[in-house]
This record gives C-alpha cells, sequence and structure tokens, in this order.
C-alpha cells in the first residue's frame, strides 16, 4: 500500500492511481480508466445523492485521468456544485478541475461565475484566495468582463488580508494580460503604485509584477513608482542577510523581488539626478557584491545572486548611459566567460551581445575576442557554441572582421546542421559590410559556396555578383578565382551559378591565358552542365551566348551544343527556348549586333543587402544588433511602414534566375510627388486612389494587379476573412460577385461590407448593391452581387472596406476593388481604309492631345539598352505576334527593372515606337532608345493595328510588375492579338474618347485624337 | 512565465500549468515537442535553451524534469530558482519529491497556486506558503469524518 500522508482521505483516489500505475500495458490502462469512467458516470448518474465527499473523490479521479492525456466529457456540473460546499477540500477540488478544463459552456461559466461571486464576497480569506486562483488560472474574458471591476477594489482595499493582496494583484495582472480594454485605469493605480512601500514583502513581490505590466502600457499613470522601486532597491541590497529572514534566499536578499524591481525600472528612462544616484548607488553595489566571496558553496547561493546581477547588468544596459558601469559590466562578464558553470557562460554570451551594440562598451567587449572564439571551438553545448557565433557578430567591427570572418569559417566546417545557414548568412553579411579588400570577399563567399554550399541561399550568390559587376577592381580576380574553384572535380551547384555568370561576363579578362583559354573555360562550364538543376543549366545557356559574343573562335562549339538534341528537344520549355533562341541569335545577328544584346551587365542599383534583410525575416529584429539596425527597425515600428521588400520575395517563383539578379520583383520606388495627370494617360487608372477608410491591406496592391487582366480569383486573404471575386463585364456593363469567407470558427458580427468612390469617379462609374447579413458564422461563406456601370471613363477604383466584430474585437479592412476601364474595352471592326479616314479626320484642335514634360530621371541609353537583354530581345520567333510579345516583355523588363519611376517612361517610349513603326520613319530616333538590332528587325513585317492594340494595353503590363501578372498579361495578350485580323482597331464604345497614345476611336461627340506626350530626356 | 512542464525521465507527463491561454492541442503538441528536446539533452549542458521565440529552463530532480517556458526577457537564473524553491515546497509537503509521480497530483497543484499565480511568483517565503497548505490541511482533517478502510476500498 502505498503511504497516503496525512490530511488526505481520498483512499479510492489512491487505490485507482496505484492500479494505473501497476497496469503493464497501454491497453491495460485504458481497460482499467473505461471501468473507472463507467463507474462514475454510473455514480453520477444513480438515483442516489452523493455526498460531497464521493463528489470530491470522483471529481478528482476525472482529473487524474484528464491528466493522463485522456478526455473528459462530463463531471463539469459536479465540479461545480462542489464549488458551493462550505468544506474547504471540496471547494479546492472543484476549483482545481474548473481551472485545469475550463468549459465554454455559457451556462456553466455563470454558474462557476456566481461561486466565484460569492467566495468573493465570503470575506474568508482561505475562500477568497481559492476565487481568485481560478480567475487568474482561467483568465477568460468572460471572468474579466465579471470580475475586472471587483478585483482592484479587493487589492487596494485597507482591511485586505496580506494574502489575498497578493493573489488580487496577480489575478489582475492576467485578467490585463488577457483583456486589457476590460480593466480600465482609475483612482486606484495610485493606490497600487504605494504597496511597493507595503511591509509584507510577499504583498510588495505580487504588487511589482502588477505594476511593471500595467507600467509597460501606461507608463504616464505608474511613473511614480521608479523612486518608490528605487529606495525598495536599495533597502534590499544594502541589508544585511539576516534582515529580511525567509525572504532571504540562500543568504542572498529577496532575490526574486530585486529582479522584479530592476525589470520594473526598465519600463522608464534614467531617473533624475537624485533618483538616480541612489540607483547608482544599488546598482554599483550589486556589482561589488559579484566580487565578494560566495557565502553559500551552493549552486542556488550564486544563482540566485547573479541573477540579480544580471539584471542589473540589463537595466545599465538599458539606461545605456553609465559608461563607468557599463565596462565593469563588461568586465564582469568577461570573468563569466570563463566560469565552470555553463549557464553562466551561455548568459555572459548573451548579456555580452547588447553590450557590444552600446558605443561606451563596444572597445570594451572587443577585448574579449580570444575567449569567445575559444568557446566557439570548444564548447560541448550547441545552444553556447550559437551565442557565441551571435557574439562575434556582434562585435564585429573593420578592425577584426577578417579575424572573426576566418574563425566563422573555420568553425563552419563542422558546425551543427541546425545553425548552418545563420552562420553563412552572418558570415556573407560581415565580409561584405567590412570588406576593404574585395578579393578578400570573393575569396570569403566562394569559401562559403564550398564549406557549406547546400546552406548557402541564392541572396548570398546574388549579392556576390551584384557586387563583382558593380567594382571594376575585383572583376578580374573574380573570374580567375571561379575558374579555379571549378577545376575541382566536385563542385557545389552554387559555385557552378556563380562560377557561370562571372566567366560570362568577365571570362575575357582571363582569355589571354592559356591555361584558361576561351575553349577551356567553356569545357570545364560544360562539364558541370549535366549535373546541374534546371535553373543552373538555363543560366549556363546565357553563358555560352556571351561566350559566343565574348569570344568568337568558340561560337561553333557552342552552337553545336545549343544545336544537340539534348538542348532544342529538351523537355523543359524554358531550356528549349533559351537553346532556338540563342542558337539563333548567334546564327543571324551580326557582330555589331550582338555586341550590343550581349553587352556587359550595367552596375546593380545600390541597396540595401537583400541578405540582411533575410538574416532579419530568420532571427527577428532582436538579433540583429548593430545599433543603427536596431534604432532603425524602431523607427520602422513607429511609422507601422513595412520594411522595403527584399529582392528574395520574387526571386524564389520566377523561373528564370539571370533575371532575379535584377530583383525585377522588387516594389518599384513610390512616386514623390502627385502624379502628372495633366497627360490624363491611362497609367492614371493605376495610380493609388486617394480616398479610403482604412488603410489598404497590404499586399492587396499585388492582388489588385493581378486582376487587371483576371476576372476571378482571391482578391485579399488574412487569418480572418478570405475575399473571393468572380466577375463578368460586356459592353459597358459589369457584375461582380463578391465571396467573404470566414475563416474561423467564430462568428462575424456586424458584417458590413461598404462600396466607397471617390467623388470624380461616382460621376464615372455606377455601383449598385445590396447589404449582406450583418452575421457570418464561423466558417460560412457569403455573397454579395454588385451591378457596375461605366458611365464614363475613370481612373481610380472603387475601395471595398469591410467592417465587423470578431471575438470582441473590431476589425477594419480595406481593399481595392478591382475594376478597371480595361474590363470595358471592345474589339471592333474596321477595313484599313476606315481606319485611316477616321484617323485623318481627327484633326481638329480640341482633338489633339499632347503633353510635353521633362523625364524626372536621366534616360541613359547604356542602361538601357543591357537591361534589354533580360527580355531576351532577340526575337526571333517564325511569326510578328511572338515579336510582339518579345517586344512588350522587353518593355516590361525595362519598365521594372530601370531603378527610378519608369512607368510614365516607358509608356511614352512605347507609344513613340508604335508610332514610328506606324509611319516607318525616324528610325534614327529609336535608335537612340533602343539597340540597333532590336528597331531594325521589328521594322521588317509591322502590322500597325496590332501595335496600336497593344498601346491600350500597355499601361496594363507596366501595372502589373510582378512576374507572375506579367505572365498572364502576356497569354491575354496573345490572345487579344491573334483575334486582331488585319485592319482591326480597338474602340471602348463610346466610352473612351481622348486616349493615348494613337489610339484609334469611332467617332462620337467630343472625339480627340491624341498625339504622343513628347519625352524631353534631361539627358 | 507561459508555462510549467513536470514529466518523468520517461517522457511521461506529471503536471502541466498554463499561463496563457492554448487549446487542447497545442498544449498536447507543445509537451510532445518540449519533452523530446529536453529529454535528449546531455546532463552537463546548460539548462536554457531558446525554443520557438520563448525560453525554457529547465532542470533535472532524481527521475523528474521541471520544465519552464519564458519570454524574452525573462531572468533565467532566477527562473532556475523558482524551479527549485518549488522542489523545496514538494519536499516539505510529500517528504519526497519521488512521490508526486503517484499520489497527491492534486496537491502539487495547491502548493505550485500559492507559489505562482499567473505566471507570476506570489510569495517567496517558504513559511507562508507552507502555512497556506498547512492551514487548508487543518481546514481538512476538522472536515474529515473517519471512514472505515472498508468503505474507502470497496466499490468506490
Amino acid at each position: 500500500m502505498p503511504a497516503v500522508s496525512k490530511g488526505d482521505g481520498m483512499r479510492g483516489l489512491a487505490v485507482f492511481i496505484s492500479d494505473i500505475r501497476n497496469c503493464k500495458s497501454k491497453e491495460a490502462e485504458i481497460k482499467r480508466i473505461n471501468k473507472e469512467l463507467a463507474n462514475i458516470r454510473s455514480k453520477f448518474k444513480g438515483d442516489k445523492a452523493l455526498d460531497g465527499y464521493s463528489k470530491k473523490k470522483y471529481v478528482c479521479k476525472l482529473l487524474f485521468i484528464f491528466l493522463l492525456g485522456h478526455d473528459i466529457d462530463f463531471g463539469h456540473m459536479e465540479a461545480v456544485n462542489l464549488l458551493s460546499s462550505n468544506r474547504y477540500t471540496e471547494k479546492q477540488i472543484g476549483y482545481l478541475f474548473i481551472s485545469v478544463l475550463v468549459n465554454s459552456n455559457s451556462e456553466l461559466i455563470r454558474l462557476i461565475n456566481n461561486a466565484i461571486k460569492n467566495d468573493l464576497a465570503s470575506r474568508n480569506p482561505t475562500f477568497m484566495g481559492l476565487a481568485l486562483h481560478c480567475i487568474a488560472n482561467v483568465g477568460s474574458r468572460e471572468m474579466a468582463e465579471a470580475f475586472a471591476g471587483e478585483i482592484p477594489k479587493i487589492l487596494v482595499a485597507g482591511d485586505t488580508m496580506d494574502s489575498v493582496k497578493q493573489s488580487a494583484a496577480l489575478c489582475l495582472l492576467r485578467l490585463y494580460r488577457a483583456s486589457p480594454d476590460l480593466v480600465p485605469m482609475g483612482d486606484w493605480t495610485s493606490r497600487v503604485v504605494h504597496l511597493l512601500n507595503d511591509q509584507h514583502l510577499g504583498v510588495v513581490t505580487a504588487a511589482t509584477s502588477l505594476i511593471t505590466t500595467l507600467a509597460q502600457k501606461n507608463p504616464e499613470e505608474f511613473k511614480t513608482s521608479v523612486s518608490l522601486a528605487v529606495s525598495r532597491l536599495s533597502r534590499i541590497v544594502t541589508s544585511a542577510s539576516t534582515d529580511l529572514q525567509d525572504y532571504t534566499y540562500y543568504f542572498v536578499p529577496a532575490p526574486w523581488l530585486s529582479v522584479k524591481l530592476l525589470r520594473l525600472l526598465q519600463c522608464y528612462p534614467p531617473p533624475d539626478p537624485a533618483v538616480r544616484g541612489r540607483l547608482t548607488e544599488c546598482l554599483e553595489t550589486i556589482l561589488n557584491k559579484a566580487q565578494e566571496p560566495p557565502k553559500s558553496k551552493k549552486v542556488q547561493h550564486s544563482n540566485a545572486k547573479n541573477a540579480v546581477l544580471f539584471e542589473a547588468i540589463s537595466l545599465i544596459i538599458h539606461h545605456d548611459s553609465e559608461p563607468n558601469l557599463l565596462v565593469r559590466a563588461c568586465n564582469q562578464l568577461g570573468q563569466f566567460l570563463q566560469h565552470r558553470e555553463t549557464n553562466l557562460r551561455y548568459l555572459a554570451l548573451e548579456s555580452m551581445c547588447t553590450l557590444a551594440s552600446s558605443e561606451f562598451s563596444h572597445e570594451a567587449v572587443k577585448t574579449h575576442i580570444d575567449t569567445v572564439i575559444n568557446a566557439l571551438k570548444t564548447e560541448r553545448d550547441v545552444s553556447v557554441r550559437q551565442r557565441a557565433v551571435d557574439l562575434l557578430y556582434a562585435m564585429c567591427d573593420r578592425s577584426n572582421a577578417q579575424q572573426i570572418v576566418a574563425e566563422m569559417l573555420s568553425y563552419l566546417e563542422t558546425a551543427d546542421y541546425s545553425i548552418r545557414e545563420e552562420i553563412v548568412l552572418k558570415v556573407a553579411i560581415l565580409a561584405e559590410k567590412y570588406a576593404v579588400d574585395y578579393t578578400w570577399y570573393v575569396d570569403t563567399i566562394l569559401n562559403l559556396i564550398r564549406i557549406a554550399g547546400d546552406y548557402v541561399s541564392e541572396e548570398v550568390w546574388y549579392r556576390v555578383i551584384q557586387i563583382v559587376i558593380n567594382r571594376d577592381d575585383v572583376q578580374g580576380y573574380a573570374a580567375k578565382t571561379v575558374f579555379e574553384a571549378l577545376q575541382a572535380p566536385a563542385c557545389h551547384e552554387n559555385l557552378v551559378k556563380v562560377g557561370g555568370y562571372i566567366l560570362g561576363e568577365f571570362g575575357n579578362l582571363i582569355a589571354g591565358d592559356p591555361r584558361s583559354s576561351p575553349l577551356i573555360q567553356f569545357d570545364l562550364l560544360h562539364s558541370k552542365f549535366h549535373l546541374c538543376s534546371v535553373p543552373t543549366r538555363a543560366l549556363l545557356l546565357s553563358t555560352y551566348i556571351k561566350f559566343v559574343n565574348l569570344f568568337p573562335e568558340v561560337k561553333t562549339t557552342i552552337q553545336d551544343v545549343l544545336r544537340s538534341d539534348s538542348q532544342l528537344k529538351n523537355a523543359d520549355v524554358e531550356l528549349q527556348q533559351r537553346a532556338v533562341e540563342y542558337l539563333r541569335l548567334s546564327s543571324v545577328a551580326s557582330t555589331d549586333i550582338l555586341a550590343t544584346v550581349l553587352e556587359e551587365m550595367p552596375p546593380f542599383p545600390e541597396r540595401e543587402s537583400s541578405i540582411l534583410a533575410k538574416l532579419k525575416k530568420k532571427k527577428g529584429p532582436s538579433t540583429v544588433t548593430d545599433l543603427e539596425e536596431a534604432k532603425r527597425e524602431r523607427s520602422v515600428d513607429v511609422n507601422g511602414a513595412p520594411e522595403p521588400a527584399p529582392a528574395s520575395a520574387s526571386a524564389a517563383s520566377t523561373p528564370s534566375p539571370s533575371a532575379d539578379l535584377l530583383g525585377l520583383g522588387a516594389a518599384p520606388p513610390a512616386p514623390t510627388g502627385p502624379p502628372p495627370s495633366a497627360g490624363g494617360l491611362l497609367v492614371d487608372v493605376f495610380s493609388d486612389s486617394a480616398s479610403a477608410v482604412a488603410p489598404l491591406a497590404p499586399g492587396s496592391e499585388d492582388n489588385f494587379a493581378r486582376f487587371v487582366c483576371k476576372n476571378n480569383g482571391v482578391l485579399f486573404e488574412n487569418q480572418l476573412l478570405q475575399i473571393g471575386l468572380k466577375s463578368e463585364f460586356r459592353q459597358n456593363l459589369g457584375r461582380m460577385f463578391i465571396f467573404y469567407g470566414n475563416k474561423t470558427s467564430t462568428q462575424f458580427l456586424n458584417f458590413t461590407p461598404t462600396l466607397i468612390c471617390a467623388d470624380d469617379l461616382q460621376a464615372n462609374l455606377n455601383l449598385q448593391t445590396k447589404p449582406v447579413d450583418p452575421t457570418v458564422d464561423g466558417g460560412a461563406q457569403v455573397q454579395q452581387v454588385v451591378n457596375i456601370e461605366c458611365v464614363s471613363d475613370f481612373t481610380e477604383a472603387p475601395v471595398l472596406n469591410i467592417q465587423f466584430r470578431y471575438g470582441g474585437t473590431f476589425q477594419n479592412v480595406s481593399v481595392k476593388l478591382p475594376i478597371t476601364l480595361n474590363k470595358f474595352f471592345q474589339p471592333t471592326e474596321m477595313a484599313s481604309q476606315d481606319f485611316f479616314q477616321r484617323w485623318k479626320q481627327l484633326s481638329n484642335p480640341q482633338q489633339e492631345v499632347q503633353s510635353i514634360f521633362k523625364a524626372k530621371h536621366p534616360m541613359d541609353t547604356e542602361i538601357t539598352k543591357a537591361k534589354l537583354l533580360l527580355g531576351r530581345s532577340s526575337d526571333l520567333g517564325q511569326h510578328s505576334l511572338k515579336k510582339l510579345i518579345l517586344t512588350l516583355q522587353t518593355l516590361w523588363a525595362l519598365a521594372s527593372s530601370t531603378p527610378k519611376p519608369p512607368r510614365l517612361d516607358a509608356c511614352c517610349v512605347w507609344s513613340r515606337i508604335c508610332k514610328l513603326r506606324c509611319t516607318g520613319s525616324r528610325c534614327a530616333q529609336a535608335r537612340t532608345l533602343f539597340p540597333r538590332g532590336y528597331v531594325t528587325y521589328c521594322r521588317s513585317s509591322f502590322n500597325p493595328m496590332q501595335a496600336v492594340g497593344l498601346c491600350v494595353l500597355f499601361p496594363c503590363v507596366s501595372a502589373t510588375l510582378g512576374d507572375h501578372t506579367a505572365h498572364s498579361t502576356m497569354e491575354h495578350l496573345s490572345t487579344c492579338t491573334s483575334s486582331l485580323g488585319p485592319g482591326r482597331g480597338w474602340d471602348t464604345k463610346g466610352l473612351l474618347t481622348g486616349t493615348t497614345a494613337g489610339l484609334p476611336v469611332q467617332g462620337g461627340p467630343g472625339s480627340m485624337k491624341s498625339r504622343q506626350p513628347v519625352v524631353q530626356s534631361t539627358n | 512565465m507561459q508555462f510549467m512542464l513536470l514529466f518523468s525521465r520517461r517522457g511521461k507527463l506529471r503536471l502541466q500549468k498554463w499561463y496563457v491561454p492554448l487549446s487542447d492541442k497545442e498544449k498536447k503538441k507543445i509537451t510532445r515537442e518540449l519533452v523530446q528536446t529536453v529529454l535528449a539533452r546531455k546532463p552537463k549542458m546548460c539548462s536554457f535553451l531558446e525554443w520557438r521565440d520563448l525560453k525554457i529552463v529547465y532542470r533535472r530532480y532524481a527521475s523528474l524534469y521541471f520544465c519552464c517556458a519564458i519570454e524574452d526577457q525573462d531572468n533565467e537564473l532566477i527562473t532556475l530558482e523558482i524551479i527549485h524553491r518549488y522542489v523545496e515546497l514538494l519536499d516539505k509537503c510529500f517528504g519526497s519529491v519521488c512521490e508526486l509521480d503517484i499520489f497527491n497530483f492534486e496537491k502539487a497543484y495547491f502548493i505550485l497556486d500559492e507559489f505562482l499565480l499567473g505566471g507570476e511568483v506570489q510569495e517567496t517565503s517558504k513559511k507562508n506558503v507552507l502555512k497556506a497548505i498547512e492551514q487548508a490541511d487543518l481546514l481538512q482533517e476538522e472536515a474529515e469524518t473517519p471512514r472505515s478502510v472498508l468503505e474507502e476500498i470497496g466499490l468506490t
């Protein structure tokens, strides 16, 4: 028989527990439990009323079964009955059951709350304590609603017992954390602050936790707590170890309270001079005590003492104002770095990380570099080594970068798999940030790839290429180094990528050496080709065509390779297309054209390293300890502005790796001023609308763009709500079905979607809809129909604002509804004579629009030319449609890759080129904008009608900067253009009168012909 | 503190206390994951580890693991001593902590509630906590009416 401790009479329970313990198998245990459950069920259902003792025993058994991991679906009512028992132990078990197995059954909650209310009013401190514990354990919103008003009163009442005050303080804290809106600040707050002066240290301990949490959100209300906390702390740290009696823990006076007080002080900046002096004394005392010999050998003594010390150091770092204290803290941590306790070494490394970011202690931290490197090599615990890596990263600056990077690299060879990727990112960042000599940088990154190629993410190798391209002084070295590295019999695919790219650009710089002649370079790369994945092979094909330009002597070899069946008939479309196009390009283009088309990449625009963004994403902002970084993070938080999108966001999904390098998917820079609307360009359709109720939901802009050429799909999605669209348009009318899906299991209340049209939009676009049911059940979907009529042309899109209540919180979402002008476009049949006749008729002065404006940014022909490579503009397709699509692709690439606002420029360029093509004149002008080969090639067979049609579509393309959307636009475009017979034009059913870009319109009152905007380059 | 778990060396959960609202499914998942992680660690390793966005502080007493999850800015060492103080309290009440494995599981919860509430230390004085528990015991004995052993073991 097991020993039953005194006072516990539930022998039946003990027997049951020991039965369970003696069960030999899981099955036997389940059998025993089911037997017991059946027994309890029958007792609860039986006719004989159970006495309190039995009820308690059975409820306790149920609880035990639940804690073993089995589901319990009855017994709640019996437990609630126990709450109203007058016997302490019965009440206690009842509360325990409720705390562990809360059920959202509303009837039950009412009963529970009633029982709690009675106990709180009982004035019996033990019962009050139980009731408060229960509220603190459950902490539900219902309980907050019922008791948040009552508990502060209990807390500050003069006659409340100390133990009840303690429970009340922490109970209130729990409710505040769960539902801050239900715990309003009031008169009680100032009295709570004075609990810091309470004689009972237990009360002070509990109250300090409460005050700390409240002060974080309401610093003004609680600022008097600072001086009280300092004087309390001062009394504690100067007390003799016996003064505080039972609050002294292994000779350390009130360690828990000290830690909490120091924590509270971290909610505030350094206090006024008077208080500050006292605080500094306290902190010095704590630092001094760390040097004293220990009063006990027990680990508890040192832990408690050091807990206070670390908290004091946190406060010193937080204030970051006393150089003297900072340096002392650093020295203290330095001692801990070599302590025999692993725990202390771990904490010292962690704490030093934050010290490294203070300007006062950065140098002091650096003196410990050897110890930290040693820790990296010798610590047996991976979590400690991880801290060492973090600290090395934090203490790195120009003076020690080479050493630290070298150590991290050598550690990488044996590092745990779990932290490799992070180390790779850190090394890459440090190498770039502190590179004086870029050959060192190139070596480091190539080493990274060699040692941990699998952990080198795309951002890392993109970055090395960007840097090599931007710095001429390192290009030759880079080419030589990758060439050597590639000679290793087995090299990582990432190295092949970097090698392929760099040799394609700069292979000529080492071709003079017979050991790395063009043919050897090519053979070396091609020997890796078949082992690589599709994206890498695609990249290598681009390298080959670049070789054709760089080294005419290997042209035939490369053509043979391109011509082979494994390329031309490759199952992968991307590879096949590249092979076909490159082969054609190499055979039809003159050397001149090749030289232009395949010219060296232009420098990349400087921007924040995408690697840094990735590290931040991976580790959270707190670990990027660079001081400036931290500050910038903070300011970003304050403004609520999202970080600039890292280039990596787009990289993952795009199929063409060479294009990714430019970060085409990166968001275009925001327009600096109001859009130049004077021209009335179609592009204005896509400029941001001015009116919105809630700020537009992040990401909705992307979705909006996706809908320009699409009618169905998901417009918006977050954790709660999904909005789907289905729409159809005919002539000037349209109908849109909006589907609101509740993704949660809880009802949305007061669900009200509203359509908002800006004033000028209202006149041009008629939207009619019926209100939807204000409640949306969990998991349900409701539909709303919007009837749309386009009265006149418009530029902005209506905004859909949705407001509802979810679980008591108010939700407000705004998204732009994708109703754009192009939805109402209509093709129209027209013989070519008719067309030109109409075109010529549009010659009245009112029917012409011309706007001349200065380009905001210089149009660098060199850059433009090079950028054109991106779209692989060597349009070699068989018919003109393909050519046009390629043209558009090219323009799209141009539009999205030019660093400065490209939309308007690209559009103008486009319309201009159309005009040139239409008339077949002014070729020379076009040459200033586009590479020769390109223009001459396109000109040969050109259908003006198609160009005009594309003209209209182009703004759509320029607005859809995402790769995916561009793709779908292309598809859309191809269907549009292929349906155009000769002599067909485009019309918008009298909706569009004055248009841009030479769009021919059917005559109507006030029809206007517009002229192409003329770009005046500032160049 | 976000939660505290006590489990045996064989991975059996003995006590769980959650100070943040989580669904049962999540609790089970967290428990499974943590028990595995902690049991896999070697004896000399440090008592802290980063886990998700929390810090785990754990310590082993005989065959029982005590494991607390605290937030980023919380103090690891003082949490370690919270565990120790709780062990001392259990020791005082039960004589030996191992017995917690078997009996009086409800009492372990009561003691914890007196010591920690809402995830924060409520009362650090051992005397005061024990006083509260003893008072309860006293109340209990007064209330208890003697019962025959047969009735106890009988068909209960």
